[in-house]
């Protein structure tokens, strides 16, 4: 039996303070950095929010652009509106069956040599700049024939579909096993474990990660450049046309000398921003959601 | 040297005697079985034969292959990546592991219950009735469920919440439900790994009582590392234990396969008898 000596070295409190100092000089640290984070969002917000306030307006989504107007007739940035929405839509429509289809390939079927490469091969097309796809689009199918929308959704779905399957491959991993063996336990085939089982206990994080994907395409401007933006003014949602967006009537909008279009494009900027932060938010809740759904709760 | 050996445990038992083993029908018959994770071993040169409507509990101490055994039967281990296979384990004459065998129609008439209850996310009915529909037992599925459930003794406690979720049962209902799902698309047999290791004594008791009732209808493999559960619920027992090779290699292999009451009462090899005896491991 030995007894524990309170007075040696081990227990003695000289270096506590020390240590509470440096406990305290880290922790402000810390709370410094989480605070320049979120001051730099207040700031882009507010000052995006403040340039384009006085543009921002019903009419600045209901109204068609008119060029060269000298008269205070209102208008607006319908076009661009309009054509985002067409554009990431059908974006999205191409990019989520071939990520899913990706995914559940990679994850539930590949070997692992093939899961590996192709992994690697998506995170090298996950970091190729906006502008090589842009221009890679254009030599591809533009050029020659001329821009249209669906194009700039080509372009679009080539920059989300490596996003689309890394998030639904990480969640198709978070599937336990026992979940497919009991399927397959049963004498149920692969493909239908897969379907019946598997998909719909990932399809929680497959539409944040999609969601996730569209708020981040939203804001592209150089791939839409390319293929996208010889636009007129008027409103239309033909995507075998060339269509405005919002990024790129931003980027054009920037450079006029009419200070009135400046505004315009801080406010298209923060409709943007809004609708980004509505989109991360809505992923937020659908994965909570999901999360308790598949609790049994 | 041959003493006569004292009856090294008290065996308190719900088994009927055994017909003599001459005219039981084998189902499997397992010869020289190797199964190998990438290149090391996990069970070597396994040699034995399952009997039809028996319940055939396989023993031994942890990581001695007991459940890669099991596995083997309804090519479980296709799905772990690196695993393969050598001698052969035919099923009704076939060999279940030969390339124009399909592992869904193995699995089909051989059904598996788990260690760890793994209810589907869906309703306690549709955790029964989904194996059934998406095999094409679609006719009277109702009352199928309700009689899988009752073989497995859950009915009483599900009848009036059946659209509530699986997972909201407690671990012991959820793996009778587990036992209803593999029992609703009537295997043939019914391999149970470890199904009691995760559950209270009282559960343990309703699924030991399961299997010794529906035991006419199938034919029971069941791993378990407790001895006095193959005691009470296995006719045939089969002894695995870990050998050592060269270089440090270690797999497990059957030491003795014998009636359950010879095994546990009069065990022919001494690593059997020091085992049930608690000697070891």
């Amino acid at each position: 039996m030995s007894t524990h000596d309170l007075s040696g070295p081990g227990l003695r409190l000289d270096r506590l303070p020390r240590r509470r100092r440096v406990n305290h000089v880290m922790e402000g640290f810390a709370w410094l950095a989480a605070a320049i984070a979120i001051a730099i969002l207040g700031i882009v917000v507010w000052s995006v929010a403040s340039k384009g306030w006085s543009e921002l307006n019903l009419d600045l989504v209901t109204k068609s652009p008119i060029p060269f107007s000298l008269t205070n007739a209102p208008q607006g940035l319908a076009n661009a509106f309009a054509g985002t929405i067409v554009i990431v839509g059908l974006a999205t429509l191409m990019a989520l069956p071939v990520g899913i289809l990706v995914a559940v390939y990679l994850n539930e079927f590949a070997p692992p040599a093939i899961r590996n490469g192709v992994g690697l091969v998506l995170d090298v097309l996950a970091g190729v700049p906006a502008i090589v796809v842009g221009i890679f689009v254009f030599v591809l199918l533009v050029s020659g024939s001329g821009q249209s929308g669906i194009k700039g959704a080509f372009a679009l779905a080539i920059l989300m579909l490596p996003f689309v399957a890394r998030a639904t491959i990480e969640v198709l991993v978070l599937v336990p096993n026992s979940l497919r063996e009991a399927s397959l336990g049963l004498g149920v085939p692969q493909w239908r474990t897969t379907l019946s089982i598997v998909l719909p206990r990932a399809i929680g994080g497959i539409v944040t990660g999609t969601v996730l994907a569209v708020a981040r395409v939203a804001g592209e401007t150089a791939p839409l450049l390319f293929t996208s933006s010889v636009v007129g003014t008027q409103t239309h949602w033909d995507p075998s046309q060339a269509l405005q967006t919002i990024p790129v009537a931003i980027f054009e909008l920037s450079e006029s000398a009419d200070p009135k279009d400046h505004a315009r494009a801080w406010a298209a900027g923060f409709i943007l921003l809004v609708f980004i932060l509505f989109a991360s938010l809505t992923a937020r809740w659908l994965a909570t959601r999901n999360a308790r759904k598949i609790a049994g709760r | 040297m041959s003493t006569t050996i004292e009856p090294v445990m008290r065996v308190e038992t719900r088994r009927q005697p055994m017909p003599p083993r001459e005219r039981l029908e084998a189902i499997f018959h397992v010869e020289n079985l190797d199964a190998i994770y990438g290149r090391k071993a996990a069970v070597k040169g396994v040699t034995m034969e399952i009997y039809r409507n028996l319940v055939t509990a396989i023993i031994g101490p942890s990581g001695c292959g007991k459940s890669t055994y099991i596995r083997c039967f309804n090519r479980m281990n296709d799905l772990i990546p690196g695993f393969t296979q050598t001698g052969t384990v035919r099923y009704h004459g076939q060999d279940i592991c030969s390339a124009n065998i399909d592992p869904v129609a193995v699995r089909r008439n051989i059904g598996m219950v788990f260690q760890r209850p793994n209810p589907f996310p869906k309703s306690i009915y549709d955790n029964v009735a989904w194996g059934c529909r998406v095999l094409g037992m679609k006719h009277e599925l109702d009352e199928r469920v309700e009689r899988a459930l009752t073989q497995a003794a859950l009915w009483d406690e599900v009848k009036d919440r059946l659209k509530a979720s699986g997972l909201s049962l407690s671990g012991g209902q959820q793996q009778r439900l587990c036992i209803a799902r593999a029992i609703a698309v009537e295997p043939d047999v019914v391999l149970m790994d470890e199904p009691a290791s995760a559950l209270d004594p009282i559960a343990t008791q309703a699924i030991e009582q399961l299997m010794h009732e529906l035991k006419g209808e199938y034919t029971f493999v069941i791993v378990t590392h407790n001895m006095q559960q193959a005691a009470r619920v296995a006719d045939m027992t089969a002894f695995f234990s870990i050998s050592h090779g060269g270089e440090g290699e270690r797999y497990g292999e059957l030491i003795e396969y014998d009636a359950t009451e010879k095994i546990f009462t009069a065990p022919s090899d001494k690593r059997t008898e020091d085992y049930v005896t608690g000697r070891f491991g």
